[in-house]
């Protein structure tokens, strides 16, 4: 089997007296899609913001590219080439697709005046969009004038081209329609065939992580509960799972409720 | 691959013409210059003294005051911030500038001691709103009074003659046309930094969506910071020239009536006050338009009272027409 590129040991998390994850250790392969499902409050987005820097975890370990890391900062995990892709996306409205690609990474010439170099920003935009099979009117429209799976598909290549490693996908097809959902798991899959980045994706939609994703993890109550490989499993087996877990739990309220 | 053949004609950058075509149709500029030139045809049937040299040379001084202190309100309104105190360095930029003088710095160092008062109340404006949180249209309602009352003890509430060399008089407002030249320079130089450069990106940015600004690692901070400080540097750079050109400074001139124009002429230029849009040429058309209308109307001996009811209504109008239009040229592009 190929390496790990991200891994965590025993990771837990409190934040005062409640504990939001529970001796957590995923592994992340080179080149993998690993799925993270798991019910609101489960432990996904602490999780995912410990990836990401913003959280430290209160013990366990991380490991990056087979080393020990500790995250300091959102921006320290950047440098490394773990990249977030927030729900908000971050792409600016009022700003056309291409600037948008390169915002904060802009091609600039004129030294301390920092002009942009539009034509260059321009061109590489096209380039990477096309790489990556997303279709868009064109990379001179401002953002507003896009639908919403086409930005999340422009935050991804965004990412991709800022040499990620890691891409972390925080619900990428959430409040997305049919079609436009179906637009970002394409863009996904290339990703997969291409191999040289590898992806987490948090998310909600259990058919969705079942397309694209090489491998799935539960998530509950702050513990992964289910490691397996997305060919080994079946939605109904999670479903399944999830739905014996909540009644086992309203049993033993039943059962711990005086009469 | 069916969609190759449309993809490199699609994403063709459109030749010099179709940009320059495209853009007078699109642009908010547009439809306020044939506004002006409406207005400029209609003065004149009624006035024939308005197309005179002095009364030009009026305008423009008028015009170029509003639209350098414009320059600056648009880049704060852009960033999502606005500021109420910048007609108020606009009268004490001057004042420092002619003490500094008077304890015996030279005229250039004086005029620079003049500007770096904007920089220092740009810099508290822009500290107090970012690092303390407190919306910038409470925070520069503050440094207002501040600045104003500030000014009147200084000056003791009398106005001062500064008397400068000729070249330096000539150069900052003294002659009829010395201030419009440098409301086009600081223009087209703001317009330049607003859609050319980092700066100007990051600021339609940090105004369009603060949390993704920040997300992406823009420093949102600097970037608020920095627009306080030129705004308020262009208004004392624009109370110097009027010093300059009137040869007198008035502790009581400007302010918020000077103040309130900037920002309705950034308003009729098409900048949103919800941040994230806006240009520097809008805000000088603007401004120009203002002064075409003030003057007109003077001349045409309508007072001052209906002046202000015709201003309003203006604002009014023009605002009107750019929603109902933006709304139209977005329905038209979306197909």
């Amino acid at each position: 089997m190929s390496e790990d590129i991200l891994r965590t040991e025993h990771v837990s998390k409190s934040f005062g007296r409640v504990t939001a994850l529970r001796d957590v250790s995923i592994c992340l392969k080179k080149g993998e899609v690993l799925g993270l499902l798991g019910d609101n409050g489960a432990g996904k987005s602490t999780l995912m913001k410990i990836l990401t820097g913003f959280h430290k975890p209160t013990s366990g370990k991380i490991f990056f590219e087979g080393k020990e890391v500790e995250l300091k900062s959102v921006s320290h995990a950047r440098a490394l080439g773990i990249e977030p892709v927030y729900q908000d996306l971050a792409l600016i409205n009022e700003i056309n697709v291409y600037r948008n690609m390169f915002l904060q990474k802009e091609l600039m010439w004129g030294g301390p005046l920092k002009i942009l170099s539009d034509r260059v920003m321009r061109e590489r935009a096209i380039e990477q969009l096309k790489a990556m099979g997303v279709n868009i009117p064109s990379v001179d429209v401002e953002i507003s004038r896009l639908s919403g799976g086409q930005r999340q598909a422009i935050a991804v290549a965004r990412s991709v081209y800022a040499n990620a490693k890691v891409l972390l996908l925080d619900e990428p097809t959430a409040a997305m329609g049919v079609r436009e959902s179906a637009l970002i798991l394409d863009v996904i899959r290339r990703l997969k065939d291409k191999a040289d980045v590898s992806v987490i994706i948090v998310a909600h939609n259990y058919a969705h992580v079942f397309e694209v994703c090489d491998r799935v993890n539960l998530l509950q109550n702050g513990r992964i509960t289910f490691d397996q490989m997305i060919k080994d499993t079946s939605v109904e087996e999670l479903l399944n799972l999830v739905i014996h877990e909540m009644r086992e739990a309203r049993e033993q309220i039943k059962e711990t409720r005086p009469g | 691959m069916p969609e190759s053949k449309s993809e490199p004609e699609r994403n063709k950058r459109p030749g010099l013409l179709g940009r320059i075509g495209r853009s007078l149709l699109h642009s908010r500029e547009a439809s306020i210059v044939i506004a002006g030139l409406i207005l400029v045809i209609y003065f004149q049937s009624t006035a024939s003294a308005f197309l005179s040299p002095g009364n030009i040379a009026n305008l423009a001084a008028y015009a170029a005051t509003t639209a350098i202190i414009a320059a600056g309100e648009v880049l704060v309104v852009i960033c999502g911030e606005i500021d109420l105190s910048v007609g108020q360095v606009y009268a004490l930029a001057p004042f420092v500038m002619f003490y500094a003088h008077e304890a015996g710095a030279p005229y250039l160092l004086a005029i620079v001691l003049g500007l770096a008062v904007g920089i220092v109340v740009g810099l508290v404006n822009g500290i107090i709103t970012v690092l303390l949180r407190i919306p910038s249209f409470i925070t520069t309602l503050g440094t207002l009074f501040i600045i104003n009352g500030f000014t009147l003890t200084i000056s003791g509430g009398f106005p001062v003659q500064p008397q400068a060399n000729p070249v330096i008089v000539t150069i900052f407002g003294g002659t009829p046309f010395s201030q419009i030249i440098w409301a086009i320079g600081v223009t087209l130089l703001f317009q330049f930094i607003l859609v050319k450069t980092r700066w100007g990106l990051h600021t339609i940015a940090t105004g369009g969506n603060l949390i993704g600004a920040s997300e992406v690692g823009i420093k949102i901070a600097r970037i608020k910071i920095g627009n306080f400080i030129l705004c308020s540097v262009l208004g004392g750079l624009a109370g110097i020239l009027d010093a300059f050109r009137i040869s007198s400074v008035d502790p009581l001139a400007g302010g918020t009536d000077i103040m309130f124009m900037a920002i309705a002429s950034s308003v009729i230029g098409g900048t949103l006050l919800t941040g994230g849009s806006g240009t520097i040429i809008g805000a000088f058309l603007g401004a120009v338009v203002l002064g075409i209308l003030k003057d007109g109307f003077t001349l045409s001996g309508v007072s001052a009272y209906t002046f202000d009811m015709i201003l309003g209504g203006a604002i009014l109008l023009t605002m009107l027409v750019n929603v109902h239009l933006s709304r139209l040229r977005a329905a038209g592009g979306a197909k």
